[in-house]
């Protein structure tokens, strides 16, 4: 088991790294020059290239490579120069929002996903199953932005039951959440059903039931175990889509967290932030992914190393 | 008849289980397919009957049947199955429940997929006695490794906390075996229990089920296309053949005088230990796909000895002797040609596929 922690640990400070060096080209390679923005229109020449020395970006892309790691190594990334003070404390500064709001739907899409699959698939082909694919195939379908612009309209501006954007209440929490957990809650659904009406066809469910147990218990405690294991692998896949996600919807909703932060750090070419901002979402990405394969192997007994015959 | 036992209830010839006239069709409405059509058959208590015959010859739904697992869209179109005076034939899912695993047991072919891959074998025996008998979580758990003991499983202790994919083949089906005896039944299905296993372990298994069987005084059903497993562990025998029997009787007397042309060519095509090198004779042609039986006999197309009658006339099941049954015309002629059949090989330790 500590042999694949190790393994698994060594494979995600390889993503880091790989994740932070992307980062940093494709920052310099975006057009537009960070001094020209601090200094606006009127800046001389002199004062430019003065501030690009001073920031390190005469130097050639190797030295400021370097220069970048070893501050990364020590959680330097640097000061930003739009909002003042340390750049990673900036970032942290915004995480709590975005894990309460990350968390919240989260939950939406487990509690209704779940279920919703599970009724799906135990009246496969029934009315109640083609109802609820519409919802799911639709959440999967429309585009988060639009469906989050729909909500306020609806909600907010016309009907004035919920707050559009973060006010520091929990019902400034209700749309932006369901809006984030709507598609996910779409894929959960599908697979769970999926995986049910794949699973209820083994021949262990027909072993389950020939012991003369309650169906519940067949349901619950045989199929439903088993089908965990490649609804936790595509879950695992839509980790990325997930945090993508997460961060239009901090832009639609002007939700504090790191999503809204980094977009406005990379209009405003505000470096040492955005690298900031990218670390701390490839960082939350990597645990996911250690935590669904941790869970997988959890799951799946055959995948233990212990368990190896 | 063996029985060895006092029987739970009845007089001593009394079925344990019976079918009447048993069929099991696919499909509703007007597609329907006939898979099974009008088995009959008695399995007094404390004996084992066996039922042979080829894939698709419906002897695995009948088994199924009997335990009231048909697979989605086969259902009992007819006739009944009794069990110890109760008609179980319409029984719903809720109403099964008791009866499995207590009255009767089954154990099925491939017991890698048969056990949950997931859960810890102790936990899956264990699960017999925590559910079913509702004993608490330790007691039911020394219950499943005593039972694993009784099964032959060394190690017990430790190897209840292993999953099935440790296991090997031989040590899977002893856990089936385990699980399927723990409340006592009094019926056990086997639905061919040593198919999937490598040859050197099957005969340890059938010694098991046999030993098991003595030490409960079960009644069992083994369902099998392998003719030595059948003469050295079964009583008596029922050949099907395209969802009908066509022959039945003691074990020891089919397989040595078979009254009907199917079971002749399925002992042919079992290779004989004190005849080395000999051809097998495979019965020519396939099994009939259930939606097109042939006319007649269901199996003239593939017999040697098929005439104008068989073509038109579906034969019925007639007494042949003893205790013995035959859906041949011609079954006398069939019983006085046994002189050039081999010898049953009942000390075979080869299996015939049949």
């Amino acid at each position: 088991m500590l042999r694949f922690v190790l393994k698994r640990l060594a494979q995600a400070l390889l993503i880091i790294l790989a994740s932070l060096t992307v980062v940093f080209l494709v920052v310099r390679v975006a057009p537009g020059d960070p001094a020209a923005l601090i200094l606006g229109a009127s800046a001389s020449p002199s004062d430019l290239a003065d501030l690009r020395r001073e920031l390190g970006l005469d130097e050639p892309l190797l030295s400021q490579y370097v220069t970048f790691l070893h501050g990364v190594l020590q959680g330097d990334f640097g000061s930003s120069w739009r909002l003042g003070g340390d750049a990673l404390a900036n970032v942290l500064d915004r995480l709590p929002a975005t894990l309460q709001l990350s968390a919240c739907a989260l939950v939406v899409t487990l509690v209704v996903g779940f279920p919703l699959g599970v009724v799906s698939a135990r009246r496969a082909g029934s009315w109640i199953d083609r109802l609820i694919s519409v919802p799911t195939l639709l959440g999967q379908a429309l585009p988060s932005f639009w469906v989050g612009v729909m909500l306020i309209l609806i909600f907010s501006r016309t009907l004035d039951v919920l707050p559009a954007t973060a006010d520091g209440t929990v019902a400034s929490l209700v749309l932006p959440s369901v809006t984030l957990a709507l598609p996910f809650l779409g894929w959960l659904a599908r697979l769970v059903r999926n995986g049910v009406l794949e699973e209820l066809g083994k021949d262990y469910v027909r072993t389950a039931r020939s012991k003369g147990v309650d169906s519940r218990v067949v349901f619950y405690r045989h199929v439903v175990r088993n089908m965990m294991i490649p609804v936790v692998t595509l879950l695992g896949l839509l980790v990325g889509n997930f945090i993508a996600n997460a961060v239009i919807i901090e832009v639609v909703f002007a939700w504090p967290g790191v999503g809204s932060l980094m977009i406005d750090s990379i209009t405003n070419r505000d470096y040492s932030v955005v690298q900031a901002a990218i670390m701390t979402i490839t960082v939350a990405y990597v645990l996911l992914n250690l935590l669904v394969d941790f869970l997988y192997v959890k799951l799946d007994p055959r995948l233990n190393p212990e368990h190896m015959s | 008849m063996t029985d060895t036992r006092p029987p739970h209830g009845g007089t001593p010839t009394a079925p344990l289980i019976s079918l009447t006239d048993l069929r099991l069709t696919l499909g509703r409405g007007a597609g329907t397919v006939d898979l099974v059509r009008g088995v009959s058959l008695d399995v007094p208590q404390g004996t084992t009957v066996a039922i042979v015959g080829e894939s698709g010859s419906g002897k695995s739904l009948t088994a199924l049947s009997m335990m009231g697992l048909l697979p989605p869209g086969v259902t009992v179109g007819g006739g009944d199955i009794v069990f110890d005076g109760t008609p179980m034939a319409r029984l719903t899912e809720r109403e099964w429940q008791p009866l499995r695993g207590r009255q009767l047991s089954m154990i099925f072919q491939d017991p890698l997929s048969a056990l949950n891959p997931c859960i810890r074998v102790g936990d899956q025996i264990a699960e017999m006695f925590r559910l079913r008998a509702g004993l608490g979580r330790r007691e039911a758990r020394d219950r499943a490794v005593e039972s694993m003991v009784e099964v032959g499983i060394p190690d017990a202790e430790r190897r209840a906390r292993s999953y099935p994919h440790e296991f090997s083949g031989g040590m899977r089906q002893r856990v089936m075996i385990a699980m399927a005896l723990s409340l006592q039944p009094r019926l056990l299905i086997a639905d061919e229990p040593t198919t999937a296993l490598d040859v050197t372990v099957q005969a340890q298994i059938m010694r098991l089920l046999v030993a098991r069987k003595q030490a409960r005084g079960l009644t069992m059903i083994l369902i099998s296309h392998d003719l030595g497993v059948v003469s050295r562990s079964a009583d008596s025998v029922v050949v099907m053949y395209a969802g009908r029997v066509v022959e039945s009787g003691p074990s020891r007397e089919v397989l040595t005088r078979p009254a009907h042309p199917y079971t002749v060519g399925l002992m042919r095509s079992v290779p004989d230990r004190r005849r080395p090198g000999a051809a097998l004779e495979a019965i020519p042609g396939q099994p009939p796909d259930p939606r097109t039986v042939p006319s007649g006999c269901a199996f003239h197309p593939r017999c040697p000895m098929a005439r104008d009658r068989c073509r038109t006339e579906v034969p019925a099941l007639r007494p042949v002797g003893p205790a013995r049954a035959s859906a041949c015309h011609f079954a006398d002629e069939v019983v006085g040609d046994g002189a050039n059949l081999p010898e049953t090989n009942d000390a075979s330790e080869v299996s015939g596929h049949a």
